[in-house]
């Protein structure tokens, strides 16, 4: 019972797939094609991430990680966290797990959400990339918006929390 | 990119081992479990999206956003861009296709913003890792930002400002 409830989103989403390639096969078979494009990327993207975060988790001592980029890093652990995030390779839903390491390690609240934030928008290969498509205007402006709207959001949502609700959520990354 | 990943993890994997092989166990042990952990959830997003991006194919997103204009488009653009899941070499590529085709560059930042910042088909990881109240603020603002970051760049890129 317990798996079933842990897959029970997978379940539906499967559910889902199976009616719609009742309902029309083509659509189905397009659903399947793109399943299978991202299975491959979290097949390929997903290991060396998990890997990295394992030999983090084992290898960085929790102090070195509070010293870098804890509560009393100070701007430090805010460079670190949006350069960090910036370098990073992959799509978001892979920012999360090492997110979860960060929390774990005593990386302060903001900076994870820094993190995230960078690794969302401001990776740099991406920015290249958008820069030869769309041009350096777009390209320029976008990132001139995006990087102090990450710092304001970050402080921002970190806020939205009580300390309690941090607490708990670092809790949970213990777990995870 | 895929391949100075693995090159860099096999070094550092190496490293470890030859350092102190139990560590390195411990680590490979702990990178499964974490792995194991979120496994449900990855599954049924990559369905998801497989389903969503079924419907939501280029095709449909440049009939969507191609087509309109003025605010509602850019809000359009905006949803579009929460609940779609694009890599960025597709969805760059895309993006300048539409704006040869007349698409503005205010839609096309809404887009861009909301497709890298607001992940919808992706919250029931980002729940699990980050709560559900921290995740629902943590996207409801990105995508308020994407309309800022719409708003200016699409004055600056389509020549209207600087």
């Amino acid at each position: 019972m317990a798996i079933i409830k842990r897959y029970r989103f997978f379940l539906i989403t499967c559910t889902a797939f199976l009616l719609l390639w009742i309902i029309n096969q083509e659509l189905g078979r397009k659903a399947l094609l793109v399943t299978g494009y991202s299975l491959k990327e979290m097949i390929l993207i997903i290991p060396p991430i998990f890997i990295l975060l394992g030999l983090l988790d084992v290898w960085v001592p929790r102090e070195t990680m509070m010293t870098y980029m804890g509560d009393h890093s100070g701007i430090k652990g805010v460079f670190l966290a949006f350069f960090i995030g910036s370098a990073a390779a992959g799509p978001l839903y892979g920012a999360f797990p090492i997110a979860a390491v960060f929390m774990k390690k005593g990386v302060k609240f903001s900076n994870v959400l820094i993190f995230i934030g960078a690794w969302s928008t401001t990776k740099i290969p991406m920015f290249l990339f958008e820069l030869s498509s769309l041009g350096a205007r777009f390209a320029v402006t976008r990132l001139l918006v995006d990087i102090p709207g990450i710092f304001l959001m970050a402080t921002f949502l970190s806020k939205q929390l009580s300390k309690n609700e941090i607490q708990s959520l670092y809790a949970k990354a213990e777990t995870l | 990119m895929n391949i100075s990943l693995y090159i860099i993890t096999l070094l550092l994997l190496g490293a470890s081992a030859w350092r102190d092989k139990m560590k390195t166990k411990k680590a490979l042990k702990k990178a499964w479990k974490a792995f194991e952990n979120i496994l449900p959830q990855f599954l049924g997003v990559i369905v998801l999206v497989g389903l969503m991006m079924a419907i939501f194919d280029a095709e449909f997103i440049s009939k969507l956003i191609g087509d309109q204009s003025g605010p509602l488009g850019v809000v359009l653009s905006a949803l579009v861009g929460s609940i779609t899941l694009i890599p960025g070499f597709i969805a760059f590529p895309t993006a300048a296709i539409l704006l040869s085709n007349g698409a503005g560059y205010t839609q096309i930042a809404a887009f861009v913003s909301s497709l890298m910042m607001v992940g919808v088909m992706t919250l029931p990881i980002e729940i699990q890792y980050f709560g559900k109240k921290m995740a629902f603020s943590r996207n409801l603002l990105a995508f308020l930002f994407s309309f800022l970051v719409a708003l200016i760049v699409g004055k600056v890129a389509g020549g209207l400002w600087l």
